[in-house]
């Protein structure tokens, strides 16, 4: 696990060399604080910061294969990089490392870009092939591991984060863009490839680049979430399914705990994380760690049911008790990790705890994101379940009462008035709309926007969803609502988020790697193909998952109701002593030069917030969203600056 | 005694509340909140945990309705008919 960064030069042939790669590697040393490796070539440059995981040794990057015609920087794995040496061996190919990166030039040797479709990982990976002046860059199915990239006067410049790409050239424009500005306050997080700079993209999971001199950069899907292949005419029970589940899963597991340094576990007390460490605990020999958050306040809470796991385990467990003055006295460094303005402070308990696992000498974590978004774990489907039901029969009276169930674990519950649930939950609306699970949460959200300034308010609600519709109305074509929301909820919230602000960002923060086992392809493949009533079982979520591991743990584990992982939000800064910087970044002057709130608005907001008297989900959102852009104003926009050693230490050139 | 008329009381609480900073001509006394995408779905019981205080009143599972709660003057008649 590493960071990643450098150049290609476009349209000049004048190689910047290696002050710009120490340049920019050097903001992301808390990705690879285990040395650095550069690699300077006619067009190219690679840098490469390291955090030794898999032969700790002899892993050094770039990496280069037997004649030097290629070259790769590379963060995350290859967990099937042993199956695949053996056979580049059997075909020829001479190794001169143990590590998983080597595996990498040699299968592009044999297939070029369709090297990608036989490793299984997670990575964001640059090979500049030095003969044909060619860089290929690639980033793994589901977006787990990052790579930004923008071009500007002629050449382009790539790295694990934002960051190293300001660092590249103090001429390179630092602004944020309204229309993702706008995104973020409807969807959450960016609906597209654009970041919340202009012109700085993320390549997109499931993508590959090629960069060259004559035709720039051109960009290419290889491979997507398949929800549009459910057996249909098939007919499998419940319980075939739910075994080949579980054994996938073992199997993923196990190539998960690769590693040349102890794994260990994220445990929450959920479903999902109780599922990886039970495989973890039955089906290897790894000695178990596990690490949770837990809170004071019980609305988030998990700490019954992870001691409860921690027993059935017996595992080895760490917890980071987070108070609402840690988190609000943590945010404005969780911000700099997420380079993006964010709706909640989720983030910032995870932020916390990869301290404590790093405070351990612990580097790798297998955690349990995913099993929402591809089994059919998340509210919103359920919703969406009671809304269409709901819309069969509208006469009925006792329906509207289902949407009673949903959020008991949410103290202004918006369902306490069945009456009002049917005018926010938009029973109403037509089944087959594109985005009919996902519309009223984003019409909650887009609410934020009585905070906007009137610059800002020119981005309106349905240009925002238009232009998500202009990405997705093929790829959700022909899917059921169901399949629908659950590609959505994969590649927007599980993509742009889960993995980006509140997993990779907050985890390397302390260089930890987190590793999914839900996310192995061979696992999303097979869960797209189980049928939608099965993976929610009338009202009953995740149901296969479920049922594959009824024997594997505590029942009451199983049966437990979904609690979705939550923290404090407005509480969280302003307990008994607010942070001293709220005064600065959301002080009347600051709001108005970054434009993009009214600052009356904001300070009337101050104002509702320091009578800390309950607030609904929009003021949260909005009071989340408008901090974390004020400080991602301020610190990217403003006063953007990182400080560089006079040298690095651990340095290796290799040429 | 006639009882207060409430009105105002209402309009500045929606205003400091749930519109912030917005032109007071922007609400119009008729206007629906859910509509106009004023109140969400946890803003009606932020409304009517201050509606129970201030008015001294108890707002029964049964009367959180749009009919009772929707718009000022809706509001202004359902205070009224709790509290004569």
């Amino acid at each position: 696990m590493c960071g990643i960064a450098g150049y290609f030069n476009i349209s000049s042939d004048n190689s910047p060399g290696v002050t710009l790669l120490e340049r920019m590697i050097h903001p992301v040393s808390h990705r690879g604080p285990d040395g650095y490796g550069f690699h300077v070539g006619r067009r190219a440059g690679l840098a490469h910061a390291r955090l030794s995981i898999i032969d700790l040794e002899g892993g050094w990057q770039p990496i280069h294969n037997e004649d030097k015609s290629l070259w790769v920087i590379f963060n995350g794995e290859i967990f099937n990089y042993r199956e695949l040496r053996e056979e580049l061996e059997e075909r020829g190919h001479r190794f001169a490392t143990n590590s998983d990166t080597e595996v990498i030039v040699h299968l592009y040797e044999e297939k070029q870009e369709h090297c990608l479709a036989y490793l299984n990982g997670q990575f964001a990976i640059a090979l500049y092939d030095a003969e044909k002046e060619v860089l290929f860059l690639a980033r793994d199915r589901m977006g787990v591991r990052p790579l930004f990239y923008t071009i500007h006067k002629g050449t382009l410049y790539f790295a694990s984060e934002v960051k190293s790409i300001f660092a590249a050239d103090p001429s390179l424009p630092r602004e944020i863009n309204p229309d993702v500005l706008r995104e973020i306050f409807t969807f959450w997080m960016p609906g597209g490839s654009e970041t919340v700079f202009r012109g700085i993209h993320q390549l997109e999971a499931g993508h590959w680049a090629r960069v060259t001199a004559g035709a720039g950069l051109s960009l290419r899907e290889y491979w997507d979430i398949p929800y549009s292949t459910a057996d249909r005419g098939r007919f499998r029970k419940e319980d075939e399914y739910a075994e080949e589940l579980r054994e996938l899963l073992i199997d993923s597991v196990r190539l998960r705990l690769r590693a040349d340094v102890p794994v260990g576990a994220y445990l929450s007390g959920g479903l999902d994380s109780s599922t990886i460490t039970s495989l973890i605990h039955h089906y290897t020999d790894n000695p178990l760690k596990t690490f949770s958050v837990t809170f004071s306040d019980s609305i988030y809470d998990e700490r019954a049911e992870q001691n409860e796991m921690v027993e059935f385990l017996g595992t080895d467990h760490h917890v980071e008790h987070c108070t609402y003055e840690k988190i609000g006295a943590a945010f404005p460094e969780v911000i700099w990790h997420t380079e993006t303005p964010i709706l909640r402070t989720a983030p910032a308990p995870l932020y916390l705890l990869s301290a404590l696992v790093r405070d351990h000498r612990y580097k790798v974590v297998l955690t349990g994101e995913g099993a929402d978004e591809i089994l059919g774990g998340y509210d919103i489907f359920k919703e969406a379940k009671i809304r269409s039901f709901i819309k069969k029969d509208i006469t009925s009276a006792s329906r509207p009462l289902l949407l009673k169930r949903l959020y008991p674990y949410l103290a202004l519950s918006p369902t306490k008035s069945a009456e009002f649930a049917k005018e926010f939950f938009h029973t109403d609306a037509p089944v087959d709309d594109l985005f009919y699970a996902h519309l009223p949460r984003w019409k909650t959200t887009g609410r934020t926007s009585v905070f906007f300034s009137e610059n800002l308010k020119r981005q309106n609600f349905d240009d925002a969803v238009e232009n998500l519709a202009a990405r997705f109305t093929g790829k959700l074509a022909g899917l059921d609502y169901f399949s629908r929301a659950q590609y959505l909820e994969s590649k927007l919230l599980l993509g742009n988020y889960l993995l980006s602000s509140q997993g990779d960002r907050m985890a390397m923060a302390h260089s930890v790697e987190g590793r999914f086992p839900f996310l192995d392809h061979r696992v999303v493949e097979f869960a797209c193909a189980i049928p939608p009533n099965m993976k929610m079982k009338v009202l009953n979520e995740k149901n296969i998952l479920k049922k594959a591991m009824a024997n594997l743990l505590p029942q009451t584990i199983v049966k437990r109701k979904k609690q979705p992982y939550m923290a404090p939000d407005i509480l969280s800064f302003f307990g008994e002593n607010e942070p001293e910087y709220l005064n600065y970044y959301l002080s009347p002057q600051m709001v108005a030069e970054a434009g993009f709130f009214n600052p009356k608005a904001v300070e009337q907001l101050l104002i509702k917030c320091r009578k800390k008297a309950r607030q609904g989900f929009r003021e949260n959102m909005a009071f989340v969203g408008i901090l974390s852009t004020q400080i991602v104003y301020e610190k990217f926009v403003k006063n953007f600056s990182v400080t560089m050693p006079k040298r690095l230490d651990n340095i290796k050139i290799i040429s | 005694m006639n009882p207060p008329n409430p009105t105002t009381q209402i309009r500045s609480f929606i205003f400091e509340n749930f519109l912030f900073d917005a032109d007071e001509s922007s609400l119009g006394n008729d206007d629906s909140f859910m509509e106009q995408g004023i109140i969400d779905s946890t803003g009606v019981l932020e409304l009517v945990e201050w509606l129970e205080e201030t008015f001294s009143m108890k707002v029964q599972d049964e009367e959180l309705v749009p009919e009772n709660l929707d718009s000022v003057n809706k509001l202004t008649a359902f205070i009224s008919q709790k509290t004569s």
